[in-house]
């Protein structure tokens, strides 16, 4: 009965949500400050008793009132630092696309062939072994130094991180596309271009898109580090700005924002992979 | 260039100009206007390079003029000296793109957005808030920036290639003076005395800063040694506030309006403001790179006249209110109004149950003393950032653009002070910008 699993599913995912909103009401209870006891009202007054000011970890509401202001105007344009959370995202997605986009370019070509050739793999592995695990924000300051530009820079740090799984799966799916199929290839004499496109890419495509979807989520993770670097745009530049205003109702609100995002980006390319899945 | 008599009868009335080869009679006058320019500055040149009558005469008439005039403007770029003898000519770049950091200090910088000081001049400039110091270095370097809020010791930094490429930048004003304080965590609030700090960790928002040599020099005379009893932490000012909740650090000496957000946030207490170290010290600047006014000298002037404005209006004390309301969205400081009125108009609650008043808390004096750069210079020196020996008169002139700014002040209605250098105590101890070295030998703690 699948219809009524994922509907005791859904019960129990809501019932985890209250109970973790219920938590978080009682731990972020407004606690009545008695260090402004003794003072009088003008102290009082400076130090913002009586406002609504930011201290402590925000209580539900307050995020729930951030959702509703930022998604209720999401594509305002107040000048060049403060922009609606819908074009934060455009931007975001923008500098993301690219970057993946260009790497996707260099990784797919350069997999393919290090894939086939077993010299080729043995050559290009030490170098991707070595480039592979470090953190793509330590390249931020030698981008910004080469390029001399931040927004190239970014989409360089997205380019660098996204090209490693990528190249690594593309290499491996195509290396282990089954012989049986390569040597059919040979006796009906195909040719190289033939066979690359209509034997082994359909065979390493599920490989490939794996690589493709893990590296879009390393991409959507390290974009908000660097933009909270470089500023100017997008939505780690916004947390950036409300952690500047320890505004941590925004904050929140950003970060569900990110969750989501990478949620819809991630789906797409489970999509993807289901469309190129094949049954042996 | 001569006036038409308005009240002859018998003007002629004809669109040209009185000579006939113009369009308008304005035409003609302009084109008069920069040849007579020209002229100036040729003949300028001609008598700076043969001072003795009788010599020029010699030469002009041995090699021809036309040869002589070739021959000198090869060496000597008459075009350039032209383009900056021009007043109010026309604008050489229109869209211009500003970077600032969110604090009080760039005040004026952003007021003259709203204000229309820019826009009055001709310019339209994008204000791009920016994340950290570093980061306003790399965009100036870059060019992605035309101009920048900068930290005061930055362009001398910046020019002399310490902690990057060499890249001459100057300093058209000072943003603000004061306005910067020692805040430190409420654990802290009985341990007043600064010779029981050791140990502390404090953070600074940049190594070139007024912020990083104030702390060190006020450590120092308590006699702490900054660089081995204390940590120092380079920390961007947002994250003041915050490491100073999560116990990270005792203290910073940071700029406004962070200070009063961790008094306002109930997590630190200001325990003194700068200006009761140095009352008057220069904390930022508008810094711009001096291959921009080479050329781009218009959009020089235009951007000097349109920020020397703002300040003006900044340091009047009736517009503190309604700066703190217009800086306070998110587009700017980002900050709530009621934090920003406390930084601009002085009165304050320390933290500490006291609310006080001090009207001088900051103000935005925009004059670039060549003394502040000395002292800065001298301070870089004693702290082993600059090794050997500092021509402070060459840098100081070079990078902190005085004469401008006297020039572009009395332009705009201002009157600038006559001298160029003074003399001002720091905790008490005189600092005689001519006697610098002297100044930096005569300090027990130090690092030369």
């Amino acid at each position: 009965m699948p219809s009524k699993l994922s509907l005791h599913a859904a019960l129990i995912s809501i019932l985890i949500f209250a109970i973790f909103l219920g938590a978080w009401q009682l731990a972020t209870q407004p606690k009545e400050s008695s260090s402004l006891a003794g003072a009088d009202a003008e102290y009082a007054a400076l130090m913002g008793k009586g406002a609504e000011k930011t201290d402590g970890f925000p209580p539900p509401v307050k995020v729930a009132r951030a959702f509703v202001e930022y998604l209720s105007d999401p594509f305002y344009d107040k000048g060049p630092n403060d922009k609606g959370i819908g074009i934060q995202l455009a931007h975001s997605l923008g500098r993301v696309g690219l970057g993946f986009l260009l790497a996707v370019i260099v990784a797919l070509p350069l997999g393919f062939a290090i894939g086939m050739s077993p010299l080729l793999f043995r050559a290009f592995n030490p170098f991707i072994q070595v480039l592979k695990p470090i953190s793509p924000l330590a390249w931020m300051p030698l981008a910004l130094y080469s390029l001399k530009d931040s927004s190239i820079s970014g989409i360089f740090v997205i380019f660098i991180c996204s090209i490693w799984p990528m190249l690594i799966n593309t290499a491996f799916g195509v290396a282990s596309v089954r012989r049986d199929w390569i040597n059919v290839a040979r006796t009906l004499e195909v040719n190289p271009l033939r066979k690359a496109f209509l034997v082994i890419l359909p065979a390493a495509a599920p490989t490939i898109l794996t690589g493709m979807r893990i590296s879009m989520g390393i991409a959507w993770l390290v974009i908000v580090a660097a933009e909270m670097l470089v500023g100017g745009t997008g939505i780690g530049y916004f947390v950036w700005n409300e952690w500047n205003n320890l505004a941590l109702p925004n904050v929140i609100f950003a970060v569900v924002m990110i969750g989501l995002v990478g949620m819809v980006l991630d789906m797409f390319f489970g999509w993807l992979q289901k469309l190129v899945t094949y049954r042996e | 260039m001569s006036l038409n008599n308005p009240f002859d009868p018998n003007v002629i009335l004809h669109s040209g100009c009185s000579c006939g080869q113009h369009g308008s009679q304005a035409e003609h006058e302009l084109e008069e206007t920069e040849a007579l320019n020209r002229r100036v500055i040729e003949t300028t040149v001609m008598r700076a390079l043969f001072p003795k009558d009788a010599e020029r005469r010699r030469f002009l008439s041995t090699v021809g003029a036309s040869t002589a005039w070739a021959a000198i403007s090869s060496l000597i770029p008459f075009g350039a000296l032209e383009a900056m003898a021009q007043e109010k000519g026309s604008l050489e770049k229109k869209d211009l793109k500003v970077g600032f950091i969110p604090i009080t200090c760039a005040s004026p910088l952003i007021m003259a957005e709203p204000l229309g000081f820019y826009k009055k001049e001709g310019l339209n400039v994008s204000m791009m808030k920016t994340a950290g110091w570093a980061l306003i270095r790399d965009k100036v370097l870059n060019k992605e920036y035309d101009a920048s809020h900068m930290l005061a010791p930055m362009p001398l930094a910046i020019s002399m290639g310490i902690g990057s490429n060499a890249s001459p930048t100057s300093v058209m004003t000072i943003q603000n003076i004061n306005g910067q304080a020692i805040t430190l965590a409420m654990k802290h609030k009985a341990n007043r005395d600064p010779k029981n700090w050791k140990g502390f960790k404090f953070a600074i928002p940049f190594e070139f800063s007024m912020h990083n040599f104030l702390l060190r020099y006020y450590l120092a005379e308590h006699g702490l040694n900054p660089d081995t009893d204390v940590q120092l932490r380079v920390v961007p000012p947002p994250e003041m506030v915050a490491n100073l909740r999560a116990g990270n650090i005792d203290g910073f000496l940071g700029p406004d309006p962070v200070n009063q957000r961790a008094v306002y946030d109930e997590v630190g207490f200001i325990h003194v403001l700068s200006r009761e170290i140095w009352d008057g010290h220069p904390c930022c600047s508008f810094a711009i790179p001096t291959e921009f006014i080479r050329q781009n000298p218009n959009t020089f002037a235009a951007l000097y006249r349109s920020i020397l404005k703002a300040a003006a209006m900044a340091r009047d004390p009736k517009n503190r209110s309604i700066m703190a309301e217009v800086l306070a969205p998110a587009n700017y400081l980002n900050q709530p109004k009621a934090v920003l009125e406390q930084v601009l108009t002085g009165k304050f609650a320390d933290g500490l149950g006291t609310v006080r008043n001090v009207p001088e808390r900051v103000d935005y004096d925009p004059f670039p003393w060549y003394s502040m750069a000395y002292w800065i210079l001298s301070q870089m020196k004693r702290w082993g950032y600059i090794k050997g020996d500092v021509k402070y008169k060459d840098i100081a002139e070079k990078v902190y653009l005085l004469t401008d700014a006297k020039k572009y002040m009395t332009e705009v209605g201002m009157t600038p002070p006559k001298e160029t250098m003074k003399k001002f105590k720091v905790m008490g101890k005189e600092f005689d910008p001519l006697k610098a070295d002297a100044y930096v030998n005569s300090f027990a703690i130090k690092k030369v």
